[in-house]
């Protein structure tokens, strides 16, 4: 009977360990590895930290980096900022079928492929593109303008890309705030900032973590969208580990620079936690 | 007389339906009122509209002899406990019942004076600093209480905040609530479907049904002189039949009913004459039973019958005795003498006719 119930349990825990052992541990071994040898002759290899102290002594791929990082932490603030009332109007203040239908709403975008997405937003953007031809008609601008190729057609892209990663866990927390609460705010006599500040976010703090994770994490690892919105000179961290890798079949140093992107932005998540004095736990849980 | 609470002609339609259909009532200061409906009757919606999350159809709500038709929510001098109590639970207690007055604007320190001095009126001092979720259902209860009087509201409004406590602990929070009421000395008024928390608490009943009162007044009125068959339904328990009135002198009727069972009943001032289609309602406590028929001679109604069911209870339990085709529900006198009863026995009961109330046929539930 016990010994039964042991095969069952590694039965149903099978699935998980080959899916972790196989696609995440071995993988990022092999890569680790990859990362510590540094090549000092035709063939030959030895262990060392070399292309850790590339990437820390290279200013362009530093700031690269830190340029990556910068963009996807505003890439999530403006993603909460617009997923934020979208959420709370599908939560608290929409009933009924008009729920179920916004709801889907920000879903029917996703089951587009990102490709085909980011395709749309060229075909707005660029310089022959709707809103460009749209403005000449109107007499507003006098020949064409290119809107692609820049900062903000990036972080348009990464925003639209990630909203819906976003308005699923707010829209789940809120959910389970009671509507009698937030009468309670008010009949108290809260304001709907007062409300808001008090009430509505603390509940909503865990999805705004955990939403904020996955969109921040998405955008610094978002490989399609800098490239075809932001242009070959984009300067995405994702970028640099794919010319290393396959442009200058560099593995050793596209290696390094994979585990920094996931050590880096580890610690980025783990700082921002701490400031905000949310934990993992309470975000999962 | 001053009144904390006064409702105007209050109307409120949701689309074609009328929810609340022209109710007028007026509150006295510091007395305990109640609402009593079945669920759908309308209270909450009436409660909703004095808390000023809905806006009445027509009519005019007036708190202190304004009226707070044209005040939002935050700003109405009322507060409310609600039905599942809504404490917020992202703060601990001192902060939950501190709440309103960091809204008001108060000093630190006097919010701190004021709470502590409401957990002390609530008999749980010093647990400010503990969570929400450690606290007991009664104990909750009593901290949504405070979150509202230390605001010192001019009326409280309770939306059936004992209706996810269990038996025993709702039993002792109705005498409790009825002493914190007392002790604040503010106007409460309480909505509830449960009759007993109504009849316990409150000063001055309406009892609800389909959007309109069909009676106010107090517990000892609603139960033993309902004005309608509604009430008189809803409001304990009752044997009821329905018949035709045979004869009619003043006040007493002569009634019989479906099954053919001649009774006697009151109309108590009401207006009925002979053949008007008639409901008779006799409370359970007001038969008496009897094991020889002599001993019942002088009530207007006897009958005789057995007994086919024994529903014991220990004060209220009952018997069902079959007479005639009639199942009659009597309550078992507590002295006892007829513990020994057991099924198929045959008794003897009867009732006064003034205990029998009589009204036309309408609506009951």
């Amino acid at each position: 009977m016990k010994s039964g119930a042991r095969l069952g349990l590694m039965l149903l825990l099978a699935p998980l360990l080959l899916w972790l052992i196989l696609l995440i541990l071995i993988p990022h071994v092999d890569m680790f590895l990859v990362s510590l040898r540094e090549r000092v002759g035709v063939g030959e290899y030895r262990i060392s930290l070399a292309n850790y102290l590339t990437f820390f002594q290279e200013p362009l791929y530093l700031w690269t980096f830190l340029r990556t990082a910068v963009m996807s932490i505003l890439a999530t603030l403006i993603t909460l900022l617009i997923a934020f009332p979208v959420s709370y109007f599908i939560a608290k203040i929409a009933r009924g079928r008009s729920r179920s239908a916004l709801f889907l709403l920000c879903l029917v975008p996703f089951w587009v492929s990102e490709l085909v997405r980011t395709f749309g937003w060229m075909i707005l953007l660029r310089e022959t593109g709707i809103i460009s031809n749209l403005l000449q008609w109107a007499g507003l601008v006098s020949g064409p303008v290119e809107m692609l190729y820049n900062d903000a057609a990036i972080m348009v892209g990464l925003v639209y890309t990630s909203m819906l990663f976003m308005v699923v866990p707010l829209v789940t927390t809120l959910e389970s705030l009671p509507d009698e609460v937030i009468e309670a705010g008010y009949d108290l006599g809260g304001t709907n900032t007062s409300v808001m500040r008090e009430i509505v976010i603390p509940h909503a703090a865990p999805g705004i973590v955990s939403g904020s994770i996955v969109v921040f994490m998405l955008s610094l690892g978002n490989y399609l969208t800098p490239t075809m919105l932001g242009g070959k000179d984009s300067l995405w961290f994702t970028e640099l580990i794919y010319s290393q890798f396959i442009v200058r079949f560099n593995w050793e140093l596209g290696a390094a620079f994979g585990f920094m992107l996931l050590l880096l932005s580890s610690l980025i998540v783990w700082g921002m936690l701490r400031l905000t004095g949310q934990t993992l736990e309470r975000t999962m849980g | 007389m001053s009144f904390d609470l006064e409702c105007r002609n209050l109307t409120k339609r949701f689309g074609g339906t009328t929810a609340v259909d022209d109710v007028s009532f007026d509150v006295p200061s510091g007395s305990f009122f109640s609402i009593l409906g079945p669920s759908g009757c309308g209270k909450t919606t009436i409660m909703r509209m004095i808390a000023g999350f809905l806006e009445p159809s027509s009519g005019d709500i007036l708190i202190r002899g304004k009226s707070v038709l044209d005040v939002s929510p935050n700003k109405r001098p009322v507060n409310m406990v609600f039905q599942h109590l809504a404490l917020f639970p992202m703060m601990n207690i001192a902060e939950n019942i501190g709440y309103g007055l960091r809204r008001q604007g108060m000093a630190k320190a006097q919010i701190a004076v004021k709470v502590d001095e409401a957990l002390d009126r609530i008999g749980l001092p010093g647990i400010g600093t503990r969570k929400i979720d450690e606290l007991s259902g009664g104990q909750k209860q009593r901290v949504a209480i405070a979150r509202c009087m230390v605001l010192e509201p001019d009326v409280l409004l309770l939306d059936e905040p004992l209706g996810a406590l269990d038996l025993k602990l709702r039993e002792r929070m109705k005498v409790e609530l009825k002493a914190l009421q007392a002790a604040f000395d503010t106007t409460f008024v309480y909505i509830t479907h449960d009759q007993s928390e109504a009849l316990v608490m409150s000063d001055t009943i309406a009892v609800m049904n389909e959007g309109r009162f069909e009676q106010m007044g107090s517990g000892r009125d609603l139960y033993y002189r309902p004005a309608s068959a509604f009430v008189a339904g809803f409001v304990g328990d009752s044997n009821r039949w329905a018949g035709r009135v045979e004869r009619a002198e003043g006040n007493v009727m002569q009634v019989r009913t479906e099954s053919g069972l001649s009774m006697r009943a009151s109309a108590h001032d009401r207006a009925m004459g002979v053949g008007d289609a008639a409901q008779i309602f006799v409370r359970p406590e007001a038969i008496r039973i009897s094991t020889a028929a002599d001993d019942l001679a002088h009530f207007d109604n006897h009958l005789s019958g057995r007994v086919t069911n024994l529903l014991f209870n220990g004060a209220a339990s009952r018997i069902v005795v079959a007479a005639d085709a009639e199942e009659i529900e009597v309550n078992l006198p507590q002295s006892g003498e007829f513990a020994a009863l057991s099924e198929g026995d045959a008794v003897h009961i009867g009732w006064a006719g003034d205990q029998g109330n009589c009204f036309a046929a309408g609506s009951a539930p």
